[in-house]
């Protein structure tokens, strides 16, 4: 469950965000949408503390992240972030990519951390590519390989920050098809994302941002059938 | 032969294996220098990207006078200078060791500073969301892809390091340009002395060159 309460998070002078408040349920998917600069990536690194707020609270399950005395490491391994642009560590292997973190900053023993390793290889189906580097990876592969990075750490929460957008289409689907599978597994997801299809079939709620302002929250039914505000309709109408 | 182009190799022939014997003098030197500067030095850089000012400051400062004071003056302070102050005499190895190591440490920490600023700021980003401890990253993460990318740079300042070494001559270290120095007192000819220290530099400037080839084609082999 995430919780978050009138955040506020400016740079400098700019401010991004202009107090949002909002749920996301254990085990709902949640599609963030909204016009690029609204604050959506803003808004989903602050749930890892990746940015620090300016003001508001954020709970993670039962802990508030935005406590000076919550340990930002403890939760962080908690949440797993896919970035756009993959960030895999390029002097690792692939299956090295997946270990390195459990191994040292959980403590799991190298045979323990393989083995889950390979299985979330073999669920992202790929298996094959455990001791290739990333440089060898397609960037389908590449980002299925991030997804099975963050889900090594078995996160309560998955971010994920337009995981497609840098991808050639025809290497969107295989992405898309993780995502989905991993969301009828319960876990609980926010995505940003510019794929309205992907976002009307998966998710359970969408949030619609503009300009730092948490504009829809709605159920993706009646926010593409029938999107309330002004600002949501215009927006939809350029995207389809 | 008019002017009397007057150079005479042979005579020096029997001095050629006391003068190679000061390779192994520079190649000590400059393993040992080289050794302290780029640990000193990648410690030097994390305090200049550090978030602790004051560190920031030292090291800011500390390579701002190392690389603005002459080589030769700093190792005269360390051999000359420094006893004055702590009571006993240092030795011509000890002193060039020193000497070398702090300065290029100050070369050694631009140049690693720039490659770990260099490295994609999404490492930096997907290793904290990871839960990785900053000294963690910075040494399985940050550092190695930095290592990486000024491995050219890094030789470059090792060879100019073994070209600068032959100022230990200046304390009496016996090194390859110390040792055909006293040759060419002995015997009342320079020239062939010092040309032959000079190839002997030059070669051993060539093998390092190669060497940095070597490595960096074996780390693009990993690309
Ligand atoms: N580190 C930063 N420093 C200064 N300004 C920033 C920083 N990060 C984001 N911004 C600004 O904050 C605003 C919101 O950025 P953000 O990346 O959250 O938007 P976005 O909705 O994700 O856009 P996009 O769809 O283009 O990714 C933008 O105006 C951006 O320039
Ligand atoms: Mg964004």
């Amino acid at each position: 469950m995430i919780k978050v309460v009138d955040l506020h998070k400016s740079f400098g002078k700019l401010e991004v965000l202009k107090g949002i408040t909002t749920m996301i349920k254990q085990g709902e998917v949640v599609a963030i949408i909204g016009p690029s600069g609204s604050g959506k990536s803003t808004f989903l690194r602050c749930l890892n503390l990746l940015e620090e707020p300016t003001s508001g609270k954020i709970w993670i399950g039962d802990q508030e992240i935005t406590n000076p005395k919550t340990n930002i490491m403890k939760v962080r391994q908690n949440v797993g972030m896919v970035f756009q642009h993959f960030h895999l560590f390029p002097h690792m292997t692939v299956l090295e990519n997946l270990t390195y973190a459990p191994m040292k900053v959980k403590g799991m023993t190298k045979v323990d951390a393989e083995a889950k390793g390979l299985e979330l290889l073999q669920k992202v189906g790929l298996a094959e590519k455990a001791n290739e580097y990333p440089n060898r990876l397609s960037g389908g592969q590449k980002q299925r390989v991030a997804i099975a990075r963050a889900l090594a750490m078995s996160p309560d929460v998955m971010l994920f920050d337009e995981p497609t957008s840098a991808l050639d289409p025809e290497m969107v689907k295989e992405v898309l098809e993780v995502m989905k599978s991993l969301a009828h597994t319960g876990m609980t997801m926010a995505i940003v994302t510019h794929e309205m299809g992907f976002a009307r079939e998966v998710a359970d709620r969408v949030l619609f941002l503009d300009g730092g302002q948490l504009v829809e929250d709605a159920p993706p039914s009646e926010f593409f059938s029938a999107p309330k505000s002004k600002r949501a309709q215009e927006f939809l109408e350029k995207m389809l | 032969m008019g002017f009397g182009v007057n150079l005479n190799f042979s005579q020096i022939i029997p001095s050629i294996p006391f003068i190679l014997q000061g390779v192994g003098v520079t190649l000590k030197i400059v393993v040992f220098a080289a050794l302290l500067g780029f640990v000193f030095g990648v410690i030097l850089a994390l305090c200049k990207i550090g978030r602790i000012k004051v560190l920031t400051w030292l090291a800011d400062a500390y390579t701002s006078v190392f690389r603005g004071t002459p080589l030769v003056l700093q190792l005269m302070i360390i051999y000359f200078g420094l006893p004055q102050l702590i009571g006993f005499e240092i030795e011509a190895f000890p002193a060039a060791v020193i000497a070398f190591g702090l300065n290029s440490a100050a070369y050694i920490s631009e140049i690693i500073r720039a490659g770990i600023l260099a490295v994609d700021k999404g490492q930096r980003e997907a290793a904290m969301a990871l839960g990785v401890p900053y000294k963690r990253m910075m040494r399985d993460i940050i550092l190695p892809q930095a290592l990486k990318n000024i491995l050219p740079a890094l030789m470059n300042e090792f060879i100019t390091l073994t070209k600068e070494s032959a100022v230990v001559t200046v304390i009496g270290a016996m090194d390859i340009m110390r040792r055909a120095y006293i040759v060419g007192g002995q015997k009342y000819a320079y020239f062939e002395p010092l040309l032959i220290a000079g190839l002997i530099y030059y070669i051993l400037v060539i093998i390092l060159t190669l060497l940095g080839k070597a490595v960096e084609g074996r780390m693009r082999k990993s690309d």
